[in-house]
């Protein structure tokens, strides 16, 4: 007799799953849209390419399982990689919070001034990264020879005598890549706390000037800083992918592969494998990695933007 | 200069030396984007002038007849082009904002089984590099059999991540007090997300239509598109350009247009996202 008891809790614990779901019909049925195209674009081919890091895949013959092979091969034999990840790792740590804070600083004293100058001023801010590869122009700046804006520029005040080869030398490339990554990279989350400064409640910030709140600081730290809490939070995401995302501008920039590896990242690591040798699952391997090292500093940021405001 | 309500608690010192600091990376921001004009209206003498100038010294509009008349001669008419372009851009960006949006509303602000797991799902995509989603993605797309579609550019981009991200951390902003008001007077849920939520995040939807708007109408059809008269109009502006020395202002004055639309269009949004502020119903 004790068989219908068995039965009867999970069909219960069914049935409330059930009125649960049902309860929540219109939520769900808001989601569907995104969430099915999402599915399909987005994380079906992140788990294939996930599950590719297992296999030898050349796009030709049929992939061929051969377990961690690419991730030990990937620490212990390619000395390039190493490279690409100290170069990372390097990039990561200075670009991220600089451009974090200083999307955040010039945010918060554009949001002072009058609606007009706050426009063209944002538009300034905003432009180098909505106009699609202007950073050409900073190819002419660093070009190496006489031609070059800096090389001109230092020859005709005499600090220099002979033109500096900027992009083709190990000791300046990487510095050159992180000054125009920092440039361009005041975009996205610059643009959400500009709107996000804009939508924090005028009468709180009243309301904290009778409670005794002195100074502009004080109202950053205990009033501006935790009504953006959502948008710092989306911020530091999309901080964290492009500092660690790095390649274009490297590939632009220092050509590709750069001299000696000086300005190799992990992205450009990937694009070697990926589309130009198509080792499809070593590609897979690096991503995957990639996307470990960008996750672990994602829930490392997030611990410390809960501490902001107390 | 400043807004009224905003002077309390100012130190005047401080403020001057905050706006000094503005004005100078202001200026380093901008120089590209002076760049880019001035270079569309320099003859080609100027262009390959040695030392490089900066500035245009005569200004002309030569660039700009060169490129109209190398529209005309090509071979699918330059319209077809513009269509294109237009069709994906504006069905795309309209799309992913309503589609995001409806995903974000309950996700932003109710509890149910599997929210939370798929809103996390949403934050890890982000985090995942395109370059080796590209097979797994044609994969999908030939599966479809949407390659050589406009539909292999624009479906994809109505559920883009960012999008999600984005208008769940600016509806979470929204005070809950509203929204029961609204379910107290009758109202249905779907009615709630399109008259009370949608407009009071006004200025997260116009910011995500000024992130997508730039990258689909940058796109050139991708591994997707192949077909000449399915092209988009950077694709387009991009052969024209790439026809060497000869073309270099050409090159020049297509760099200022295709610059300039994201430009304008996000010129225009501004204001309106300030208008919107003015009259915002987001109070406790």
């Amino acid at each position: 007799m004790a068989l219908p008891a068995q039965l009867k809790k999970p069909s219960s614990r069914w049935a409330q799953l059930k009125r649960e779901l049902y309860r929540n019909r219109h939520y769900y049925i808001l989601m569907s849209p995104y969430m099915i195209l999402f599915f399909l674009f987005t994380v079906i081919p992140v788990v294939l390419s996930f599950l590719l890091s297992f296999f030898y895949f050349n796009m030709l013959e049929f992939p061929r399982f051969i377990g961690w092979d690419n991730y030990s091969r990937l620490f212990l034999n390619d000395d390039v990689f190493l490279i690409a990840l100290k170069n990372t790792l390097l990039f990561a740590v200075i670009t991220g919070p600089i451009s974090y804070i200083a999307c955040f600083i010039f945010a918060w004293i554009i949001n002072e001034l009058s609606p007009k100058i706050r426009a063209i001023m944002t538009l300034v801010f905003y432009a180098p990264s909505i106009s699609g590869n202007v950073f050409f122009i900073w190819l002419i700046v660093f070009s190496g020879d006489s031609y070059g804006y800096l090389n001109g520029f230092l020859m005709r005040l005499g600090i220099i005598l002979e033109p500096i080869q900027w992009l083709q030398n190990e000791d300046y490339v990487l510095t050159i890549v992180i000054i125009v990554q920092l440039w361009m990279s005041l975009g996205t989350s610059f643009l959400a706390f500009i709107a996000g400064l804009q939508n924090i409640d005028q009468t709180l910030i009243e309301a904290g000037s009778v409670d005794g709140i002195k100074n502009r600081w004080q109202e950053l730290w205990y009033i501006t800083l935790p009504s953006m809490r959502p948008q710092l939070m989306f911020g530091a995401v999309m901080q964290i992918t492009q500092a660690f995302a790095v390649a274009e501008i490297s590939i632009a920039l220092a050509g590709f592969p750069s001299v000696n590896y000086a300005a190799h990242t992990v992205v450009t690591h990937l694009i070697d494998y990926g589309t130009i040798r198509f080792e499809m699952g070593y590609a897979s391997a690096i991503a995957t990695v990639l996307f470990l090292l960008m996750v672990g500093t994602n829930k490392l940021t997030q611990k410390l933007l809960r501490k902001v405001g107390e | 200069m400043f807004r009224m309500q905003r002077r309390l608690n100012r130190s005047l010192t401080v403020s001057i030396l905050l706006f000094l600091v503005l004005g100078l990376f202001g200026a380093f921001m901008s120089l590209p984007l002076i760049y880019t004009v001035n270079n569309a209206f320099k003859p080609l003498d100027e262009i390959f002038i040695f030392p490089p100038r900066f500035f245009v010294v005569n200004p002309t509009l030569d660039n700009f007849y060169d490129l109209v008349i190398l529209m005309g001669n090509s071979w699918v008419p330059f319209s077809r082009y513009i269509a294109n372009t237009l069709l994906i851009t504006i069905v795309g960006t309209a799309g992913h904002i309503i589609f995001a949006s409806a995903a974000a509303y309950p996700l932003a602000k109710y509890r149910f089984p599997g929210s939370r797991t798929l809103f996390s799902i949403v934050v890890l995509s982000l985090m995942f590099s395109p370059h080796v989603t590209a097979v797994p993605n044609y994969m999908v797309m030939s599966w479809l059999g949407w390659i050589d579609t406009h539909a292999s550019l624009i479906v994809p981009a109505l559920a883009w991540s960012l999008g999600l991200f984005l208008m769940k951390q600016f509806m979470e902003q929204i005070p809950d007090a509203i929204l029961e008001a609204a379910k107290i007077d009758g109202a249905s849920e779907y009615r709630i997300f399109w008259q009370i939520v949608m407009p009071n995040v006004k200025p997260a939807w116009l910011t995500l239509m000024i992130l997508q708007f730039p990258a689909l109408w940058g796109s050139d059809g991708g591994n997707f598109i192949y077909s000449e008269n399915l092209k988009t109009l950077n694709y387009a502006l991009g052969q024209i350009s790439q026809g060497g020395i000869a073309r270099a202002g050409v090159g020049a004055a297509v760099a200022l247009i295709i610059m300039s639309v994201p430009i304008t269009l996000f010129v225009i949004s501004q204001s309106s996202v300030i208008q919107t502020m003015a009259t915002s119903g987001l109070k406790d």
